[in-house]
């Protein structure tokens, strides 16, 4: 079949079943969506920003666990792109970028819209592309896709000059993809997981440590069989919340800086750290000597690069945890007693007894916390949940009671503000039947406020979170904790109405400082089924905590904040 | 309790296509490793290149270095604490004024010679283990060089 490189674009991503492309044209690009303009394979959703865009096809991607495409032009179009790019690199988000550029034989030429977008892109993606002739593109886009996808997860760029777009060549996709350099690794090493079970069944307390990577791996399930029938306590990463329900027994919490005190007290006590893809990241271990002092560690996971780079790894395994489970659990079944952490697990219930994850109601001003618990008591399942970056993400990854993996979206390693909004906006494109809600502060939602516009004209409700305390509260924390209560631009007293602002754009806005104005607001927006704003007047000096100061011990927790 | 460092050289297989170079020195420049020299050039009749850095560091920088080299996508081998062995070349140039018979005696010393002669400059070459062109270097000082260049290492597994 001889056709452009635009049509290649269209027929490649018809060819891997792609339902929806976030995006934004302009001069480089607008070959391709004038093929785009052509079908009706699948939808492509028009964002008001590039960054959204990326941003959207993030949510969409973990929330639908598919993944994600965005298009955007060159030069401004790719650059704000590139926050999403690194975002999704952080979080091992598999996602393809098309980008548009300026034809090849302007190339170098500081030529209008021009950018050295590969150059750009290459430190924070898994793989970029420049596209020089056509008869490349049916090859490069089926290995962007397979790259994305495969291995430790990631985005991958692929850079389309106007000229390349008009050129035609064979389009051919039915090679399979063989790159004879990229052969992840998917099994675990049969000899390492024996001694794995055999170091498991001799300790005492056990931990598993989830990450992320069980929710990319699709593996939650089995980590809930093999906590179940070894009876192994665990912890949550930030990203992983949702591998294990929130009411199961055996969930100790999250872990971390703003981790719970048993969590972080777990995991100075352990003797075993059964790490599933997980990183060791430093919101996680606090000071590193110090960290799992008492322990050996397990680590699963599939990026090797991943394994000792920060804590030296006992037993390390390099593979999909999926597989290594399914390889680990026959043997758990014969080895493991599940009776034997009896006094272990007494040891947890009494640290959970001891600090239990809590605020205090005071006065009249709503608690953020309970605004999170509130959403899920009446929506639980039901929702998915985003957010943007702050105080209220952290309360967010404490309190709400999640359920299943893939209901939690939050941008985790780059810590993006402006993710939450078009991240929902993806999430709610992925999971039309459940609530699509952006937990947000009143200085994240207007990062990416523009979106309004995409979820109106997109018909995508999301309902926007907004806990409203006048400040950039995670920073004004630090500087109430750290720097002597010097609140530099971090007050933001003067803001817009944001009641106002949501209607202007066709949403439905609502302002509520009580907690029947606030159940009276949320039911509203879902049973109109409305993109929302919801402005909380919350407390605005409430700290999250317990805390773990930057380069600080686990097990050297702030529990309270009592004013000098 | 700071980890020892020391000289390591790393042997890269890569494909032999655009910005791979670039993939790899970023990859140095982004995560703070040092190079202290690195050649590039292509295997002969393959679509392959190889690539040989000279970097300093622990051996648990040198291990992360290793496995990050093997995630980049283009690259098929990395040889790191290999038994390799090592040659750099360097080029020298010295006034005339100098004596010619000395000159010559010390480059065949270090499997050189002189490659060029010319009205005010010659041009020296050697070709040797990296320590031992350290050594030329030095004795080559009192002939008053204007000019040095040094090629890198290359290296190849025994």
């Amino acid at each position: 079949m001889q056709i452009s490189g635009a049509q290649m674009v269209i027929e490649a991503l018809i060819a891997e079943e792609v339902e929806v492309v976030f995006g934004y044209p302009g001069g480089a690009i607008m070959n391709v969506y004038d093929e785009i303009y052509k079908q009706r394979s699948f939808q492509h959703i028009l964002t008001r920003h590039e960054q959204a865009a990326v941003h959207a096809a993030e949510g969409y991607a973990k929330a639908s666990g598919k993944v994600g495409v965005a298009m955007i032009t060159s030069g401004p179009g790719f650059t704000n792109g590139v926050t999403g790019l690194a975002d999704a690199y952080m979080d091992s988000i598999p996602l393809v970028l098309i980008s548009g550029q300026v034809p090849m034989s302007l190339i170098g030429t500081d030529a209008f819209q021009e950018i050295d977008a590969v150059g750009i892109s290459r430190p924070c993606t898994k793989h970029n592309y420049l596209v020089t002739d056509a008869a490349d593109l049916p090859r490069i886009l089926k290995e962007a896709f397979y790259i994305a996808r495969t291995g430790r997860p990631g985005p991958v760029h692929v850079d389309i000059p106007k000229d390349v777009t008009a050129q035609i060549a064979k389009f051919d996709y039915s090679k399979e993809v063989d790159i004879e350099t990229y052969k992840p690794t998917t099994k675990g090493n049969t000899r390492q997981i024996k001694k794995a079970i055999d170091a498991i069944a001799a300790a005492k307390r056990p931990l598993l440590y989830l990450g992320g990577g069980i929710i990319n791996a699709n593996a939650a399930e089995l980590v809930r069989e093999f906590a179940r029938m070894t009876q192994i306590p665990a912890v949550e990463t930030f990203m992983a919340r949702g591998t294990l329900r929130y009411d199961d027994p055996l969930l100790i919490s999250m872990l971390g800086m703003h981790g719970s005190y048993a969590a972080n007290m777990a995991m100075s006590e352990t003797d075993l750290v059964i790490g599933l893809g997980a990183r060791f990241d430093d919101r996680v271990t606090g000071k590193l000597s110090e960290f799992a002092k008492n322990a050996q560690i397990i680590h699963i996971d599939i990026d090797p690069a991943s394994i000792s780079k920060l804590v030296n790894a006992h037993f390390p395994i390099v593979g999909d945890v999926k597989n290594v489970l399914e390889q680990m659990i026959p043997l758990a079944k014969e080895q493991i007693d599940p009776a034997r952490y009896e006094s272990w697990h007494n040891t947890i219930a009494h640290f959970n007894k001891l600090h239990p994850l809590s605020y205090k109601e005071e006065g009249d001003r709503l608690k953020p916390q309970w605004v999170i618990e509130r959403i899920g008591q009446l929506l639980g399942d039901g929702a998915n949940i985003s957010t943007d970056v702050g105080q209220h993400q952290m309360w967010s990854a404490q309190f709400y009671p999640f359920t299943r993996p893939r209901q939690w979206v939050s941008s985790g390693g780059l810590g993006t503000m402006g993710f939450g909004f078009p991240a929902a906006l993806g999430v709610k494109r992925a999971d039309m039947e459940r609530v699509s809600i952006n937990i947000t502060g009143d200085g994240s939602i207007l990062m990416n406020i523009q979106e309004l516009m995409t979820a109106v004209e997109s018909n995508l409700p999301v309902i926007n979170v907004v806990l409203n305390n006048n400040f950039l509260g995670m920073v004004r924390q630090w500087q109430t904790l750290f720097y002597d209560k010097r609140h530099s631009s971090t007050d933001l007293s003067m803001q817009p109405d944001f009641v106002k602002l949501a209607e202007a754009f066709g949403g439905v806005g609502y302002r509520v400082s009580t907690k029947e104005e606030f159940d009276a607001a949320l039911k509203d927006a879902v049973e109109k089924n409305v993109v929302a704003i919801i402005d909380v007047a919350v407390n605005r000096f409430e700290n999250v905590l317990p805390m773990v100061p930057a380069g600080g011990s686990l097990f050297n927790m702030m529990l309270e904040y009592k004013e000098k | 309790m700071m980890e020892q460092t020391e000289r390591r050289v790393i042997s890269v297989i890569v494909m032999n296509e655009a910005s791979v170079l670039s993939r790899i020195a970023g990859l140095f420049s982004g995560r703070g490793y040092n190079i202290e020299s690195l050649t590039v050039a292509p295997i002969p009749e393959s679509k392959y290149s190889r690539i040989t850095i000279v970097t300093a560091g622990s051996i648990r920088v040198v291990e992360q270095i290793t496995k990050q080299l093997h995630k980049l996508i283009p690259v098929l081998r990395v040889y790191e604490h290999a038994d390799l062995v090592e040659t750099e070349m360097a080029l020298v140039k010295i006034p005339m004024n100098e004596s010619l018979g000395d000159i010559e005696a010390l480059t065949h010393a270090y499997n050189g010679r002189i490659v060029n002669v010319g009205s005010d400059t010659m041009i020296v070459m050697v070709s040797d283990e990296p320590m031992r062109v350290n050594h030329f270097l030095e004795a080559i000082k009192r002939f008053h060089p204007k000019e040095i260049v040094r090629s890198g290492s290359v290296a190849l597994e025994r």
